[in-house]
């Protein structure tokens, strides 16, 4: 179990460098919530299981979806099907 | 919508006269005041270049010795300003008791008489509830109310007026991508969603049997109204739940909390017992007033964090 934990730590320490220094906003969002899932996991360990549920609803579920709207609404995410999107926003958005 | 006027008629009016004037296009005193038409103020653009070139001198770092200097000396003064303060920090840090010693600041009474008395006290098994919703039960109502008023903050920021709302959201907001009629969405959301809304109840309902509560049980609630909203789309939710119910909804929660955390605070500090019996502890009916609270708590949540998410989709 202590190595358990120690491993889980570990990946934290990764995810929160990785989601400070990464360069594309999709990614930070996603290291983010998988550390909020491990977070969870860490809380469960330290025998809190209250602040478990609500990590695991709210960091990894609902502030995510949230970042990704924002994302969404200040197209950050295009670059996947950009032509395809770029004619739907042309013909319907009058932004 | 008004109705609309043809030219001819819309020509005399004086809003259109009006119009000209402020464009420059006619001048309506023309002939009958000696006046020349406005032109253009060269004053205006000896200030538009003047602050171009301005501009232009103070961002051009190569032949700007103060620049070059300010931003060396801003360098390293940030970097001596933040080694200073982690400095200050841990000094600070290192005056607070060690950890493990009998004179840190959570060694108090306070601790121990929740964990001795609290199933006494607030007759729920969950020590952690009956913390949140009796012994500081205040907090959580503030903290209620500021979920509502963010809400409230950000429909302000988000709303559109009324006369623009019914062409301009069918047409230019998310909702004419919205129901793709992802079949594998959908049929995952068919399957998962009650499992989500019933899992949330039991954690908002099992609150002071168990971990959980009104926040968590909310916000699992909320994830999965998100799911079904992203699954069906806009319309078929809305059958169900808008703005209005969630209105509603809140401030119904709001009240019910408000009314029952005063009645137990009347009759905790006047020395009045409280006439509804705490039950036996670890039945679902028990522990007095604490299972109406996290469901008033859970609604607020749920419908805040729906509602957020809707408002952002909706939006422009």
């Amino acid at each position: 179990m202590q190595v358990f934990t120690i491993l889980l730590l570990g990946f934290l320490i990764v995810c929160a460098l990785a989601a400070s220094f990464s360069k594309n906003l999709l990614n930070t969002i996603l290291v983010f919530m998988s550390y909020s899932l491990v977070m969870s996991v860490i809380w469960i360990l330290l025998e809190s299981p209250d602040l478990a549920i609500t990590e695991a609803a709210v960091g990894a579920g609902v502030t995510s979806i949230l970042f990704f709207v924002t994302l969404k609404k200040i197209h950050a995410i295009l670059k996947n099907n950009e032509d395809e999107d770029i004619d739907q926003e042309e013909g319907g958005s009058g932004e | 919508m008004s109705k609309r006027v043809s030219d001819e008629k819309y020509e005399k009016t004086l809003s259109f006269r009006f119009k000209q004037w402020f464009e420059g296009s006619k001048d309506p005193y023309l002939d009958v005041v000696e006046m020349k038409k406005q032109e253009e103020r060269p004053q205006i653009q000896r200030h538009e270049q003047e602050e171009r070139t301005i501009l232009e001198r103070v961002y051009d770092i190569e032949h700007n010795a103060k620049m070059r200097l300010f931003q060396k000396i801003y360098r390293v003064f940030s970097i001596v300003f933040c080694i200073s303060l982690v400095f200050i920090l841990l000094a600070a840090i290192s005056h607070l008791p060690a950890i493990g010693t009998e004179e840190r600041p959570i060694n108090n009474e306070v601790s121990q008489r929740y964990i001795e008395n609290g199933l006494q006290e607030t007759g729920a098994v969950n020590i952690v509830t009956g913390m949140i919703l009796d012994y500081r039960a205040f907090d959580t109502l503030g903290e209620s109310h500021v979920l509502f008023i963010a809400t409230g903050t950000v429909l302000i920021l988000l709303r559109k007026e009324k006369k623009k709302k019914e062409q301009e959201v069918l047409e230019f907001s998310d909702r004419i991508y919205e129901p793709k009629n992802d079949v594998i969405l959908q049929t995952v959301a068919r399957v998962l969603v009650p499992t989500i809304m019933i899992f949330g109840i039991y954690i908002i309902l099992a609150g002071h049997l168990g971990p959980g509560g009104g926040f968590s049980g909310g916000a699992v609630i909320g994830a999965g109204l998100i799911l079904y909203l992203n699954a069906f789309g806009f319309k078929k939710t809305e059958r169900f739940f808008n703005m209005k119910i969630y209105q509603r909804m809140s401030l119904c929660a709001l009240a019910c909390y408000s009314i029952c955390k005063s009645y137990s605070f009347y009759t905790g500090a006047n020395e009045i017992h409280s006439i509804i019996p705490l039950g036996t502890p670890g039945a679902i009916l028990s522990s007095g007033l604490i299972l109406i609270l996290n469901i008033c708590v859970g609604t607020v949540v749920a419908g805040t964090m729906f509602t957020f998410y809707a408002m952002f989709r909706k939006a422009n």
